[in-house]
């Protein structure tokens, strides 16, 4: 049986970690390389780099900063932010980026993840979504939350899985930041509409969140977090301990 | 010295760095030659079967590699890799593999119960069918990632399985030559461990 993954996701800047993190043991908190060594030591399934990086040359240390990191984590490593045409995909993938995951850069040119996936199979392509409700709507918003584009999130994601996105990150904007639990019904309604793997991301708290997740939602296969991994709110090891107690599968 | 084909299908990136951190010279080659001179040879690739069988054959590796494994080197295929050394594959089509293991490759669609997704994707759990050297470090439910919509079909080369609404192929061997479905480069501490097994098989 597959097991239900645990993601965390680094935000990535001019080649380093953003958002502080505070971890023991490490001596330089700000360097992915270590981060992602840590994290593929406490049993991460898999790992999510985020470029936040703004300018061409910011660029270039975080290529250089994932080909350091892919050299020497050996777990699946997805690569997200400013992927907005297929050079872009090819110059993560040369670093040893797994899959590349894309957001506003499918909604600016819906022919991307199509000719992505012909040339890199479907597994490659990520489908990353921003959600938010407006007026009873799941409305999918681009330029990292900041814009709504009016599409309807299911209809969105069902296009992208037929143009050959192989996985989807859902992220919620109602839940993310209040570290109450996943957005259920959102989740819900995507698994519903497509067949591909579901990344659950946006809204967790603490170990009991993921637990309702994977019990509510057996159809959902990860969970995705960012902060309460990277300040110890939650620990990995003891996470997926607690999965398995629960009865959920769990790499351990 | 093991020499990793080359053939443009996929990305040698992260078998490369396994090998380095394993402290394992490799070669990364599309030159028959340098297969024929080394010591083991690895087969990658991800992508459609049809395509990569006839990139390999293009540039003449497929003989290379069929040669080296029929002068006993020890021989690792690698997901599509791995697909590639049964007789044929149904993947959009029919096509001819390099038959160093007797069977076929085929969705796994036909496998499997309808309610689960394709891909086969994720960390999974291996179940030993017989005793290989590539399990000399790790043990029984010990997982590694897949990625694949195809898989081969059972037989009697199949060294492991992993239950995924049926016993899929994950892994393979025929006397020196080796298969994995799983990408062991992928699959943290466990499948490192597979590939230095692989590295002290005795040639």
């Amino acid at each position: 049986m597959i097991t239900k993954r645990i993601i965390p996701c680094l935000d990535v800047r001019d080649g380093r970690v953003v958002k502080g993190v505070n971890f023991e043991g490490l001596r330089d908190v700000s360097s992915p390389v270590e981060l992602a060594d840590y994290y593929s030591r406490c049993g991460a399934d898999e790992l999510v780099f985020y470029d936040i990086t703004a300018s061409a040359e910011g660029r270039g240390l975080f290529t250089d900063i994932l080909k350091k990191t892919a050299e020497r984590v050996f777990i699946p490593l997805t690569v997200g932010g400013g992927i907005n045409t297929l050079d872009d995909f090819d110059r993560v993938l040369k670093c040893g980026a797994d899959k590349v995951s894309v957001n506003s850069g499918a909604i600016r040119d819906p022919a991307l993840i199509g000719a992505a996936a012909k040339r890199y199979g479907d597994q490659c392509v990520v489908l990353s979504v921003d959600v938010k409700r407006v007026g009873g709507r799941f409305c999918v918003f681009a330029k990292g939350g900041r814009e709504n584009t009016g599409l309807d999130a299911i209809e969105w994601i069902k296009k992208g899985v037929a143009d050959g996105a192989g996985e989807l990150v859902v992220n919620s904007m109602d839940t993310d930041g209040v570290k109450g639990g996943f957005d259920l019904p959102l989740l819900s309604a995507v698994c519903d509409a497509v067949d591909v793997p579901v990344i659950a991301s946006g809204g967790a708290g603490k170990i009991e969140d993921f637990i309702t997740l994977f019990d509510t939602l057996p159809r959902v296969d990860a969970g995705l977090a960012a902060s309460i991994f990277h300040f110890g709110e939650v620990d990995i090891k003891t996470l997926k301990q607690q999965m398995a107690r629960h009865g959920i599968p769990a790499r351990l | 010295m093991i020499a990793l084909v080359d053939y443009g299908v996929g990305n040698l990136f992260s078998l490369r760095s396994s090998f380095a951190a394993l402290g394992v010279e490799t070669v990364v080659t599309a030159d028959p030659a340098v297969i024929r001179g080394a010591e083991r040879v690895v087969l990658p690739g991800v992508g459609a079967f049809g395509d990569a069988a006839r990139k390999l054959s293009a540039a003449g590796l497929d003989r290379a590699v069929v040669g080296a494994a029929k002068a006993g080197k020890p021989l690792l295929g690698i997901c599509l890799g791995m697909q590639l050394l049964f007789d044929v594959s149904y993947e959009y089509g029919t096509f001819g593999g390099l038959s160093l293991i007797r069977g076929a490759v085929r969705p796994i669609r036909e496998k499997i119960p309808a309610a689960l997704k394709i891909p086969h994707i994720g960390w999974n759990a291996l179940r030993f069918t017989k005793p290989s050297p590539l399990f000399r470090y790790i043990k029984e439910g010990d997982h590694v990632y897949f990625v694949h919509s195809y898989a081969a079909d059972l037989t009697e080369a199949t060294v492991a399985t992993a239950e995924y609404g049926a016993p899929l192929v994950a892994a393979v061997q025929q006397d020196n030559v080796f298969g994995c479905q799983f990408h062991p480069e992928k699959s943290g501490p466990v499948g490192l461990s597979i590939l230095r097994a692989f590295c002290e098989v005795s040639v």
